[in-house]
């Protein structure tokens, strides 16, 4: 083999096997989802059966798995909202203004992304119960920013960096104020940036499941993550086409996003304070 | 400038104010500090102090107990086998995590046909939530009805009669439990080295060429010098990630087998238990792997600069 086929060959050799692994657990799950409950612990029809979508329409029409979606929408959307409210002017000073403090601070903020849901929620669960939240989805969007604020800032800050400096001092020659230029000038050229951290902090919503289990526990009011695990089984029968399509319907809008935004993620992430 | 800004008096005060760099940057930056301080920082606090105290659910307050609750847990064969699971699932999950990101990261920074569909597959394990793609696994390994274990039968690597189960047994369950943390940690790690690996400039490749350091030699003194902080970086996002997570464990055994982690020990003490006191005494052991995890990402993110 010449060495140039060898290299062209390399990334099919060493990607493709990790993909089969990686996504094989997904594709067994579409196969499941479109079995008969009756058939799935039948060696006889591990791989060859008649298809159905009975377990689908079970999902949307005999479970909660849409109130589900919608209240991980309606959660997910204020968070969004409230992350952006706070990270945008924060993420933008600690870019710009604030010097060598401004990179401390950054970094600090940063390191509280790292303290766990897993350390927290004990005394968080009290604190909501205190202020009546409990099995209230408000729970859930008061607690999430603590998560979603300093990741947002994070990444805002990456690509706050990547923006030269002279389009903001061009708009402050030409006598707009700082926050006029900020708003006008700054924002709009970074709105690629900014719907990567809107995507990525829903998907961190969509994804949390401690405090939505502690503070949670009308099924009416559950997200998602925590709908399914919790409320899709009936005793101990499993309805495992159901729960796979489950599954299914935000893991693979999700991927085929986290795909499309993947390289201004890495910019984000990777475009920090020391730059 | 001057007569914009005479025109409009009232707004001038405050205009003066906003112009000011410092003063303009800590108004920005306050209120995502604020929110944090009191979301992260207070109940940190407030974990703190109930691990010192015996309240119970449905309080804030307890009797002052000292260090009780940590002698009592330090001499708890349950915790202390906890503290030994997740101490395995972290270091084997992350190890498995390194090399296999290593190798794959390098394959996908190429381009090559078919790279978009072959990425999104490799993507799926971190975009979907974790507590559902773990209920996922509680399919995929299922005592009667595995589909991992018809391949190992139809492969003769184990008889029908004597199938493992990847569930209730406790070395096949930890076995399990480290698979899914390593399928879902990799394609994240992955992403970081590939910003690692194209983050090297160009030059050093032609440098390396005029010195004739090709293959194994570029790659141990070259390649792997450059790409280790990032590396580090990504190992210590990873141990975060594994370490501190509780959906696996509570999802897939709830920690019978012998699998409990310090996160479903915390919880089932805390909240299931009803001993607040305890179950914050139990997830505060997290915080010395944390705070190692955050020193060594300041001194190897700086040199990756990635921060």
């Amino acid at each position: 083999m010449s060495a140039r086929l060898r290299s062209s060959l390399f990334p099919y050799a060493i990607a493709v096997p990790f993909a089969i692994v990686l996504a094989f657990p997904f594709a067994w799950m579409v196969l499941t989802s479109l079995k008969r409950q009756d058939q799935i612990f039948d060696p006889a029809h591990m791989w060859r059966f008649t298809a159905t979508t009975e377990g689908w329409r079970f999902l949307f029409h005999d479970t909660q798995y849409l109130t589900w979606v919608k209240n991980t929408a309606i959660i997910g959307g204020l968070v969004v909202a409230i992350t952006l409210v706070l990270a945008l002017p924060a993420g933008y000073a600690l870019a710009r203004l604030s010097g060598r403090f401004g990179q401390s601070m950054g970094v600090a903020i940063f390191l509280t992304y790292l303290v766990p849901p897993t350390l927290l929620f004990l005394p968080l669960s009290r604190v909501i119960t205190k202020l009546g939240l409990q099995d209230s989805i408000w729970s859930l969007v008061l607690v999430y920013p603590s998560f979603t604020v300093p990741f947002s800032v994070w990444l805002l800050m990456g690509f706050f960096k990547t923006i030269p400096p002279e389009l903001e001092d061009a708009a402050l020659v030409d006598g707009c104020s700082r926050l006029k230029a900020i708003y006008r000038v700054v924002f709009p050229i970074s709105l690629p940036g900014i719907l990567t951290v809107v995507i990525f902090s829903f998907s961190l919503v969509v994804n949390e499941y401690i405090y939505a289990i502690t503070f949670i526990s009308r099924s009416a009011h559950r997200t998602v993550s925590a709908g399914v695990p919790t409320d899709l089984v009936r005793g101990d029968l499993y309805n495992w086409p159901s729960i796979m399509a489950s599954i299914l319907i935000p893991s693979i809008p999700l991927a085929l996003i986290y795909n499309a935004f993947l390289n201004r993620f890495i910019t984000g992430f990777t475009g920090g304070a020391f730059r | 400038m001057a007569a914009v800004a005479a025109s409009r008096p009232t707004g001038r005060r405050l205009r003066h104010l906003t112009e000011r760099r410092r003063f303009l940057a800590s108004l920005l930056i306050s209120p995502a500090v604020l929110f944090i301080f009191a979301l992260v920082g207070g109940p940190l606090v407030l974990a703190v102090y109930l691990s010192f105290t015996n309240a119970a659910a449905g309080s804030l307050t307890g009797k002052w107990v000292g260090l009780h609750n940590f002698r009592d847990q330090l001499s708890n064969p349950l915790f202390r086998d906890a503290v030994w699971h997740t101490f395995l699932f972290t270091v084997i999950s992350q190890a498995i995590v390194l090399v296999g990101a290593g190798l794959l990261a390098h394959a996908l920074v190429r381009s090559f046909r078919g790279k978009w569909i072959l990425r999104f597959f490799v993507l799926l394990p971190w975009a979907a939530p974790v507590a559902l793609t773990t209920m996922g696994f509680l399919w995929f390994f299922d005592p009667l009805a595995s589909v991992l274990n018809w391949f190992l039968i139809h492969l003769h690597v184990v008889s029908a009669a004597s199938k493992p189960n990847w569930i209730g047994t406790h070395n096949y369950a930890m076995g399990s439990i480290i698979t899914i943390h390593a399928w879902r940690i990799l394609p994240f790690a992955t992403v970081i080295f590939m910003a690692g690996i194209s983050s090297i400039p160009p030059e050093v490749d032609d440098a390396a060429a005029i010195d004739a350091a090709t293959g194994l030699k570029k790659f141990w003194y070259v390649s792997l010098p450059l790409q280790l902080p990032i590396a580090i970086v990504a190992l210590l996002f990873g141990i975060v990630f594994t370490a501190t997570d509780m959906a696996v464990v509570y999802i897939l055994t709830n920690g019978n087998a012998n699998t409990d982690v310090l996160t479903t020990w915390a919880f089932k003490t805390g909240i299931e238990g009803g001993s607040l006191g305890t179950g914050a005494a139990v997830s505060l052991f997290m915080l010395p792997v944390l705070a190692l995890v955050a020193v060594g990402m300041l001194v190897f993110a700086r040199r990756a600069e990635v921060m």
